[in-house]
């Protein structure tokens, strides 16, 4: 125990301000302040990938640590879409997931933000749209809010993509 | 680098009178493919079974640009011996091949694969469910075979649900979960059946992340191909992209500079520390151990950054290119990766301390999920999922590609084959990869860092193994005009390390099945593919 105690005091606080993000991108109509209001300062995201290879999944955990800790902006991951803000979708969205995807959408309460977090997830990114196992790009089953680009987006370019879609409607 | 052509297998195969010949337009030598007749399919598992081999993979291809034409399509199998390395069979295909499951069960689902996408029938599987096609996909699509419109998403159509393995007992029940799971992680289906607490069966159902990788990868150009190869699955971005780079540089007979193998191995070497970090941190957040999670990813997020330094990309995606890799290091950003290295390798040995110390945690894996060596055995488990249950196979030894013919590398010996083994495995290879990235950066070889890549003749094929962070990544590639691909075969260590899991979550009761799931951690893409 003590060297728990000891090893978290050496290594102390690591969180740092984000660096500014020119990967995000809003769809749909701007900013409602309202929202702002009725999520009082915390966010419940629920995340599916609806058919990455993974690597956007480690950067979503990477904005857990303690470098980003996106917990200090009052945002949560939950397991549950019943009581979700917002879903965050990685992947091009495979024929075997969509209905999933569909599900969890129809699960949610309003207003239901959807990120469409990666390349894939806005184009279908290195799978292509061409292909007899992709159902599309998220936007084309479910409609999004903002999209965040990269393969895969940085954590700092996705806590600023998750800040965004809470100020896009 | 070439070897002498590896004749032991088909010279133990003609000890059994099977006969069989080489296939002129396959590289390299040493992994040879052997072409054998229909009839002697099983006779040949049943041999190479005999000989202490190791399945490898099994797949199908349509007849490539330089095969006889007799035949619409070829079953290929793949096995290995620890001491005579890899060999290929293959046979030609009309409608129906024998299922080798007698002699190898891990075959079954590659078996399954093969009927779900060429409509080939397998005779005698013992499990003949669809697998990667899913219920609603048509009855009639082949999504491999060349006549199938693979350009549109596949219509939807309702054909029921998964026959799920059943129990009428009316003291057990039903856990469905997923394919949505409760944390970030990768979408797939667990069925439990339970008494009480006990898992009594867990069956997976997979396929849910399927992006018709092999087909999609038909008609590009090896270098946009090794793009995709990279994204089979993204936690194993260096290991998937050396394979497929090593099967078509194999292919094409291209020799990749010396410094170039290096720096693959020092990446590779990287991907399965940071790997093995991220996933100790999640199997002790599993049991409530939140502090070492966040110690752990503390690590991870220093070597992702480092990475992005000085390779360009947090997770080395593209890191590697044909003929070599796409990056250099400078004498600068070699001693940062040294003192990473050093650094990194003593923290976590440090936080070792705190996890063996910790009685807690050490319950809740202690014996928990056991797969006994005689199973990890007749699976083939790889990776450290085998080293934890008395199964070593390793290709950085067995291949000794290079740069691995340069250096020794100890493998962990585990027996025990539970959770704190498959820990206890991770944490030995954290050590172990750290003093060979230590040693490759001592020795690592002036020079260029890539050659050209210059496609081969159409119709080669290439097969590679590859020791990933999960274990062997085997890959096969065959080029066709223009030096596109024509057909393109991966098997993630996944597809065989997901038997393991439901066999080692027998015995264990519900709540400990997230930290053996976490102790396994099986890719879902490399699966689905
Ligand atoms: S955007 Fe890149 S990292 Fe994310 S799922 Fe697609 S290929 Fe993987």
């Amino acid at each position: 125990m003590l060297r728990m105690l000891k090893q978290i005091i050496r290594v102390g606080s690591l969180s740092e301000t984000l660096a500014p993000s020119d990967q995000v991108e809003q769809l749909g109509e701007k900013l409602r302040e309202s929202v702002r209001k009725r999520f009082a300062g915390s966010l419940t995201i629920r995340a599916v990938d609806a058919g990455s290879c993974n690597g956007c999944e480690l950067e979503i955990h990477a904005t857990n640590n303690a470098y980003y800790d996106i917990e200090r902006f009052g945002v949560h991951f939950t397991a549950s879409p019943r009581f979700a803000d917002m879903l965050l979708v990685t992947g091009p969205v495979s024929i075997n997931m969509r209905r999933a995807l569909e599900m969890t959408y129809e699960a949610m309460p309003e207003p239901r933000l959807v990120v469409a977090m990666g390349d894939c997830a806005i184009d279908c990114g290195v799978f292509g749209r061409d292909n007899y196992a992709i159902a599309g790009a998220v936007r084309d089953i479910i409609p999004v809010d903002v999209q965040i680009h990269g393969c895969p987006p940085t954590p700092s370019d996705i806590i600023q993509g998750i800040l965004a879609a809470v100020e896009s409607r | 680098m070439s070897y002498p052509t590896n004749t032991w297998f088909a010279e133990r195969l003609g000890d059994a009178g099977i006969r069989c010949d080489y296939l002129k337009g396959h590289r390299p030598a040493h992994m040879p493919c052997l072409e054998i007749m229909r009839l002697e399919w099983a006779h040949a598992a049943a041999e190479a079974r005999r000989l202490d081999m190791r399945l490898v993979a099994l797949w199908a291809a349509e007849a490539g640009p330089n095969d006889p034409g007799n035949a619409p399509l070829y079953a290929y199998m793949a096995f290995a011996h620890p001491e005579h390395r890899h060999v290929l069979l293959r046979t030609p295909v009309q409608t129906e091949l024998p299922s080798i499951c007698a002699h190898y069960i891990a075959a079954c689902r590659m078996e399954r694969h093969m009927q779900d996408m060429f409509g080939i029938r397998i005779t005698d599987l013992p499990d003949d469910r669809p697998w990667i096609r899913h219920e609603h996909w048509p009855r009639d699509a082949y999504p491999l075979r060349s006549a199938f419109d693979a350009q549109r998403p596949l219509p939807h159509e309702d054909h029921g649900d998964y026959a799920f393995v059943r129990a009428d007992s009316p003291g057990v029940y039903e856990i469905p979960v997923g394919p949505v799971h409760a944390g970030i992680i990768e979408p797939g289906h667990f069925r439990f059946l339970a008494v009480g607490e006990q898992i009594l069966n867990m069956e997976a159902r997979l396929g849910y992340v399927h992006k018709g990788i092999e087909r999609a990868m038909q008609g590009r150009s090896a270098e946009d191909g090794l793009r995709l190869a990279a994204r089979v699955s993204g936690d194993s971005t260096v290991a998937h992209a050396w394979a497929f780079a090593q099967a078509a540089e194999y292919a094409a007979g291209i020799e990749v500079p010396r410094r170039a193998s290096f720096i693959r191995a020092l990446l590779c070497e990287r991907e399965r520390i940071a790997n093995h970090i991220g996933d100790i941190g999640a199997i002790c957040n599993d049991a409530a151990f939140t502090f070492m999670l966040q110690q752990m990813h503390r690590l991870r997020e220093q070597m992702a950054r480092l990475n992005r330094r000085i390779f360009g990309h947090r997770l080395l995606m593209d890191s590697i290119r044909l003929g070599g890799v796409a990056q250099d290091i400078d004498t600068a950003a070699a001693a940062e990766l040294a003192e990473q290295t050093e650094r990194i390798a003593r923290e976590v040995e440090d936080l070792r301390a705190i996890y063996a110390d910790h009685p807690s945690i050490q319950e809740r894996v202690v014996g928990s999920g056991t797969v006994s060596a005689a199973d990890a055995l007749d699976l083939g488990l790889l990776g450290y999922v085998g080293r934890a249950s008395g199964h070593y196979p390793d290709e950085r030894i067995e291949e000794a590609y290079p740069p691995y013919d340069e250096f020794k590398v100890a493998i962990p010996k585990g027996k025990l084959g539970d959770v704190a083994t498959r820990v206890w495995v991770r944490f030995e290879e954290i050590a172990e990869s750290s003093r060979l990235i230590l040693a490759m950066l001592r020795a690592l070889p002036e020079g260029a860092i890539h050659t050209d890549w210059q496609a081969p003749p159409a119709g080669i094929s290439g097969f590679a193994a590859i020791e990933g962070w999960r274990g062997e990544v085997a890959a096969w590639i065959r080029l066709g005009e223009e030096g596109r691909v024509d057909r393109y075969f991966v098997r993630d260590p996944s597809v065989i390390n997901w038997l393991g899991l439901e066999l080692a979550v027998r015995t264990v009761p519900v709540p400990d099945f997230p930290l053996n799931n976490k102790s396994f951690n099986c890719s879902y893409s490399g699966n689905d593919l």
